[in-house]
């Protein structure tokens, strides 16, 4: 790559100032803040706060729904992810091979990306509801008596379902995209070498979609993790009750509807510390196995 | 090793594109037969058939003795070379050379010693375990011939595979294809757009030209009796000259030169080879030379006839000169087509 260079050495420090400036004011200042305040009690009516060291931690690793919520969040996001990805991988290898009709049919599949998440929660409401859901009425035949809300399992069944559902769309167009840009005499030198299809897609396409995958595999983690907090929210209509919820949302649960913005704050923190941990294990382990063409 | 039979096989798109009229020719077993033609002639369409890639819309194609219309590609017993190679990059050499063997149940023992042997043939020893993106494209190129070597197919398929090397490299490959081919006399279908490569590389030459076989011989036949205008046109550089002519059903006149006797009546179109125009202070034709092109062994004079272009080959001591100048035609080195059809006479 060819390297430009600036003579005058405060010009890119200018240039990147816009930037800087919004990652300092929305990411590195709260971020600081949250550390700070982790180590604090603070008092609910704002008139307050006294320094309690570690304290806040050790009453989340002592606190038993802290814990269920941390088991819930590897679950859900391992079941998120795997199925997401699974999914929209298959559902992209079979939309590949479509010849008529295959934008029609690609932009159906599509379609769901421009469903917010709330938006994909209020639709898991409206099709799992315990008193109108029809697909309460459907598993309710086969003996399953569903309870959304009140069944942690069934809770749990519908985040999942509806969070899958949401992520399909964009896996699905970046593996499609991923599949396409594989040369085409590569996958017929394939098929003249190995008369087996599952073969050929698992010694040839499967390494060449590696990098995509790989990318999405960090997308869907940080998606299950973060940006289903509007999925939660929606299905659980304001009251979570015991139902299952994720680290990202107990957080916001604790904080702001509990008042203890010090375990809220240690919360984040924690989280931070995790989320940056998993990056790095990922960079490290997962990218180093993959070929990049 | 096996022959190839093609009866009247045939290409049509959805859109109703015929790719390949009905096309009909014998391979026999050991035999180089390359497919030449401009781009979109439907040279590569019929080796896409024969491996399978492509469907065949009528018609059939056996090889060996058996009709392998729908036969999948893996059990064509074919091997083919790609225009662009392609290899697993992310497979090392190795791999991608044992690749078409490991799925056929060959015992890695055997296939390791395959691998070890086609390498040797082709100088890719210390290649071996380099992953196949890591090559230059000579490089790649005899790993693609590589692994179509080990499988020792009945039938080699060649998809321009010298196109996207540099002029050197290439005069080298097409000569070391040729002689493994010879080495291994497994039966090969190549195609390319290079006439050069058709006439150096091939046992028989088929020309095509917009879905249409134009003519099936020698490199030697299709050469010196071109069965139409398109292939004296196609083969050869520089191509054959063409005048327009007139047979009056004794002689054949370009202008009012009369250059070959001939029974046919009526409006011709006359082929010579740049190198069948001997200058001649005696010979009929006047000719006005404007260029001089000069190839060190030999010049190519290009001028004109009474109107009509002519490119004449002379010998590098043959003094040369722009302006006008006389030539004679060897005898029996005149093609004749007819005007309209374009088709030998």
């Amino acid at each position: 790559m060819k390297r430009a260079g600036f003579s005058d050495r405060w010009l890119p420090v200018l240039f990147l100032l816009p930037q800087l400036t919004i990652i300092v004011i929305f990411f590195y200042w709260p971020a600081a803040h949250a550390v700070r305040s982790s180590f604090f009690l603070q008092d609910p009516f704002g008139f307050g706060e006294t320094f309690v060291g570690i304290k806040n931690y050790t009453m989340l690793l002592d606190s038993a729904s802290y814990l269920r919520a941390a088991w819930f969040t590897v679950i859900f996001v391992t079941l998120v992810t795997f199925l997401s990805l699974a999914i929209a991988l298959l559902l992209a290898v079979k939309a590949d091979k479509v010849i008529r009709g295959a934008k029609t049919y690609r932009t159906l599949l599509m379609w769901v990306y421009a469903v917010a998440p709330p938006v994909a929660g209020v639709i898991g409401l409206v099709l799992f509801d315990q008193s109108w859901g029809p697909i309460k009425d459907f598993v309710a035949q086969f003996g399953w008596d569903f309870r959304l809300g009140v069944n942690y399992f069934d809770t749990a069944f519908t985040l999942v379902v509806m969070s899958v559902w949401k992520q399909l769309p964009v896996n699905f167009i970046f593996f499609l995209s991923g599949l396409q840009s594989i040369p085409r005499s590569v996958r017929e030198a394939a098929l003249i070498d190995n008369r087996s299809a599952a073969g050929r897609f698992w010694d040839v396409t499967f390494p060449l979609l590696a990098p995509t995958g790989f990318f999405l595999l960090i997308i869907n983690i940080t998606y299950a993790l973060f940006d289903t907090f509007g999925i939660f929210d929606t299905t659980f209509k304001g009251e979570p009750g015991n139902n299952p919820m994720t680290l990202v949302y107990k957080v916001y649960l604790d904080g702001f509807r509990g008042n203890d913005l010090g375990g809220s704050s240690a919360q984040s923190v924690i989280l931070m510390v995790l989320v940056l941990a998993l990056t790095i294990f990922q960079f490290r382990m997962v990218e180093r196995r993959i070929h990049y063409t | 090793m096996a022959q190839v039979k093609l009866n009247a096989v045939r290409k049509t798109y959805p859109n109703g594109f015929e790719a390949v009229k009905p096309a009909s020719f014998d391979i026999a077993d050991g035999e180089f037969v390359v497919l030449v033609g401009p781009s979109g002639c439907g040279k590569s369409t019929m080796l896409r058939m024969i491996a399978g890639l492509e469907d065949i819309s009528a018609g059939e194609l056996s090889i060996g003795d058996s009709v392998v219309n729908h036969v999948d590609p893996a059990d064509r017993d074919i091997a083919m070379v790609f225009q662009n190679y392609a290899l697993y990059p992310h497979m090392t050499v190795r791999k991608n050379i044992g690749y078409g063997l490991k799925n056929r149940k060959i015992p890695s023992a055997e296939i390791d010693a395959k691998v070890a042997e086609a390498a040797n043939m082709l100088n890719l020893n210390d290649y071996l375990d380099r992953k196949a993106s890591q090559l230059s494209g000579g490089q790649r190129q005899r790993v693609a011939m590589g692994r179509a070597i080990v499988r020792d197919p009945a039938l080699f398929l060649f998809d321009e595979p010298l196109s996207n090397l540099d002029a050197k490299l290439r005069n080298q490959m097409r000569i070391e294809i040729k002689a493994l081919q010879r080495r291994l006399g497994v039966t090969a279908v190549y195609v390319t757009h290079d006439q050069v490569e058709a006439m150096t590389m091939a046992d028989r030459i088929i020309v095509m030209n917009g879905g249409v076989i134009e003519q099936i011989g020698t490199p030697s036949e299709v050469y010196h009796s071109p069965a139409s205008t398109f292939v004296a046109s196609f083969m050869g550089a520089p191509p054959m000259n063409l005048f327009d002519g007139h047979a009056n059903g004794s002689e054949v006149h370009v202008g009012s030169t009369p250059l070959h006797r001939h029974a046919h009546q009526g409006k011709v179109t006359v082929g010579i080879r740049p190198e069948d125009i001997v200058p001649d202070v005696t010979g009929p034709l006047a000719i006005h030379v404007n260029i001089i092109e000069e190839l060190g062994a030999h010049r190519l004079l290009h001028g004109h006839t009474a109107e009509q272009p002519v490119t004449i080959h002379v010998a590098k001591d043959y003094p040369a000169a722009i302006g006008p100048m006389t030539a004679s035609i060897k005898p029996d080195a005149v093609s004749l087509f007819d005007t309209a059809t374009g088709r030998r006479l």
